[in-house]
């Protein structure tokens, strides 16, 4: 399955290889050009030649990771997070360097902390990774300074329709971007699978520029926190009620008249929807929208509980709704930009 | 011609959160289509004011948008929750009202909180008089935004309201527009989100590739009791921007702007914001970067409902960038 194995790859910014060589395969045969910009954004097109709009569709292929920064004289690795990772997470978890090497995330066993060692979470400076090397060389014959270390969960159905796994932001948004390409428009499409979102959405930021779409939609995943401690104004978005639309985020305020045209063909198609009520966070559209003369852009995630950790949750539901609303979006699409999107008045 | 202080009240007191700026483009709009050759709003929804001529390109820049909230929640008595656009005071919020675009009015209360410490933006909700969820969404739904009422009032020499921030600056350059008697290419950009990041502005200079351009916009001072120091006052004439967290000014930008306010007699005060930016920020860096500066109109209290500037400076800004267009030699 396709999310599984997107899922289970391992690629953080700056290490999207497998993903994109993966990604590669599945669309090769449904699209006409592919190519790999200096960044190392995967950019493949459709209907290239055909008039009309050009809409250009992205979704990031990096995940959250950990980098290896220094090697103690004992042999073990100290790391820092790429992208957004809570150090009270790690602790004493599996992670897995260079394809073939694990590693155990260690830290002081609970029967030896101090009480006031107990009350206090673990920093990024106090953890390691041990991956049973005797010393410095040993640990150096195995890993090298930069190396990544990664989160290790198999993709898996549970519960009713749920998956839980690694890396759903955003392998979600580029599972459905590969299914996307499969469909037939008739107006140009790109789809950038972008590099280096989690770090700054720098990948988007270039593909922006040289794609230069009159039009652009992110699929994401993206926080949901319905869960039993958190009152219902704080769930940001929920599993199972669809696609989220975002509204606001720190990179972005999205256009209340694309929200209303997302909002009116989710109603007229029956397809669930749900805003991303919260305003933390960004996506791709930060870059996007203000590319050159300015980008109209829209995003539409798929809600993930835990996200940037060793598990997150999705529903199956909510996955397939949103490619199912991009794709009604796609085929309203010609229609919608016939009305102009610059208003111009000369004065006689 | 004396400034036309009644179309500022009006001009304050129209709708305009950062990505709901259209109310305001409409009626700058219709003020000055008699002085301009086209109308343009853009993918952003900039308005472009262009006034054809030869010689230089040059961009005046002021922004529509003003702070506000947005809604994120409504919950079953109808009560509703929201998050802030742009800089908002957190502390100041409790007992404000705020307006949304459809008139109606609310009021933000706080919960019962166990210790000062714990007053943060999430305890907070707006009260918009109805008792259910349903009866909200008559009025109001997830995403709508809102502003903070602020009545225009002229108190001696000083004006008080909200949104000064910028429409101020908009005022400033929609005078200067109809007086200014400049022979270049004049084209006059009220921007959209610069509270939010500047990015209006960002854009427009993208598409318009200026050969130089002037941003208007407040600037905080140092006049009042026990404030940070800082060597700007109202009443002391428009401000000539130096330095702020988005550019620096460059010589040649600084001198030009003090020679022409010195020989025209316009007092005018050298500003050093520590805080903030403007969208000379976002445009000196456009494509191989614009030549750019900053008129700033002393205002006190900046981003709450009760901003209050000068209006002898507003006079001085006007004249100061009437001037600048007529002889961009710098």
């Amino acid at each position: 399955m396709l999310l599984k194995s997107l899922s289970e790859l391992n690629g953080t910014s700056g290490d999207e290889g497998l993903v994109r060589n993966f990604v590669r395969q599945q669309i090769e045969s449904f699209t006409e050009t592919i190519t790999i910009d200096k960044m190392g954004n995967l950019i493949a097109s459709k209907n290239g030649n055909s008039p009309g709009p050009k809409v250009m569709i992205t979704a990031h292929m990096d995940e959250v990771a950990l980098m290896i920064i220094d090697i103690t004289s004992d042999g073990f690795l100290k790391f820092q997070p790429v992208g957004g990772i809570d150090a009270r997470i790690l602790v004493s978890k599996p992670v897995q360097i260079n394809e073939s090497l694990i590693g155990v995330i260690g830290a002081k066993a609970i029967h030896l902390q101090k009480r006031s060692e107990r009350q206090k979470a673990m920093s990024f400076d106090q953890l390691y990774i041990d991956i049973g090397a005797k010393s410095k060389e040993d640990a150096l014959s195995k890993v090298k300074l930069g190396d990544y270390a990664y989160f290790i969960t198999k993709c898996e159905l549970f519960g009713e329709g749920l998956y839980k796994g690694k890396a759903f932001d955003d392998r979600v948004g580029c599972a459905i971007l590969v299914e996307l390409l499969k469909n037939d428009y008739d107006f140009p499409v790109v789809a950038a699978f972008t590099v280096q979102e989690e770090v700054g959405l720098r990948g988007a930021k270039v593909a922006a520029y040289h794609v230069a779409p009159d039009f652009a939609i992110v699929i994401e995943g993206t926080i949901a926190m319905d869960v039993s401690d958190r009152e219902e104004e704080g769930w940001v978005t929920e599993l199972g009620k669809g696609p989220a639309c975002s509204l606001m985020d720190r990179a972005t305020l999205y256009s209340p008249e694309l929200i209303q045209w997302v909002t009116d063909i989710a109603r007229q198609k029956g397809i669930p929807l749900q805003f991303r009520r919260g305003s933390s966070g960004g996506n791709d559209a930060g870059t996007i929208h203000v590319s050159k003369a300015g980008i109209p852009t829209i995003v539409l995630s798929v809600p993930c509980r835990y996200i940037h950790s060793f598990a997150s949750v999705i529903s199956e539901k909510d996955y397939l709704a949103c490619l199912n609303l991009v794709d009604e979006l796609l085929k309203d699409l010609p229609r919608k930009l016939g009305v102009n999107l610059i208003d111009k008045e000369e004065i006689v | 011609m004396s400034l036309d202080f009644a179309m500022l009240g009006q001009l304050t007191q129209i709708f305009g959160p950062s990505g709901s700026e259209e109310p305001v483009g409409e009626f700058i709009a219709n003020q000055l289509r008699p002085y301009c050759d086209e109308l343009t709003t853009d993918t952003l929804g900039n308005l472009i004011v262009c006034r054809h001529g030869t010689g230089k390109k040059i961009m005046v820049a002021a922004h529509m948008d003003e702070i506000g909230l947005m809604i994120t929640h409504l919950d079953k008595e109808g009560f509703l929750r929201f998050t802030t656009l742009g800089g908002v005071r957190i502390p100041n919020l409790v007992g404000q009202r705020v307006k949304f675009s459809n008139g109606r009015v609310g009021t933000i209360g706080v919960e019962k909180l166990e210790k000062p410490s714990d007053f943060k933006l999430d305890k907070l909700y707006l009260d918009i008089g109805v008792s259910s969820r349903e009866e909200a969404e008559l009025f109001v739904n997830i995403g709508d935004t809102a502003v903070f009422c602020g009545d225009f009032v002229e108190s001696g020499s000083r004006i008080i309201s909200k949104a000064l921030d910028d429409r101020i600056g908009c005022f400033v350059a929609m005078e200067a527009l109809k007086r200014t008697k400049s022979t270049h290419e004049l084209v006059f950009v009220f921007t959209v989100q610069e509270e939010i990041g500047t990015r209006g502005a960002r854009t427009a200079a993208y598409a318009l590739e200026p050969d130089l351009a002037i941003a208007v916009d407040v600037t905080m001072t140092g006049d009042t009791p026990k404030a940070h120091p800082m060597s700007v006052k109202l009443g002391g004439g428009v401000g000539i921007k130096v330095l702020d967290h988005s550019m620096v000014t460059s010589p040649q930008i600084k001198r030009w702007m003090a020679a022409v306010a010195t020989e025209l007699n316009i007092p005018f005060q050298w500003e050093v914001l520590e805080y903030g930016g403007t969208d000379s920020g976002a445009i000196h860096i456009s494509r191989g970067g614009v030549p750019s500066g900053v008129l700033s109109i002393p205002t006190r209290y900046v981003h709450s409902p009760a901003e209050m500037l000068d209006k002898r400076d507003v006079e001085a800004a006007v004249e100061l960038l009437v001037a600048l267009l007529e002889r961009p030699e710098f």
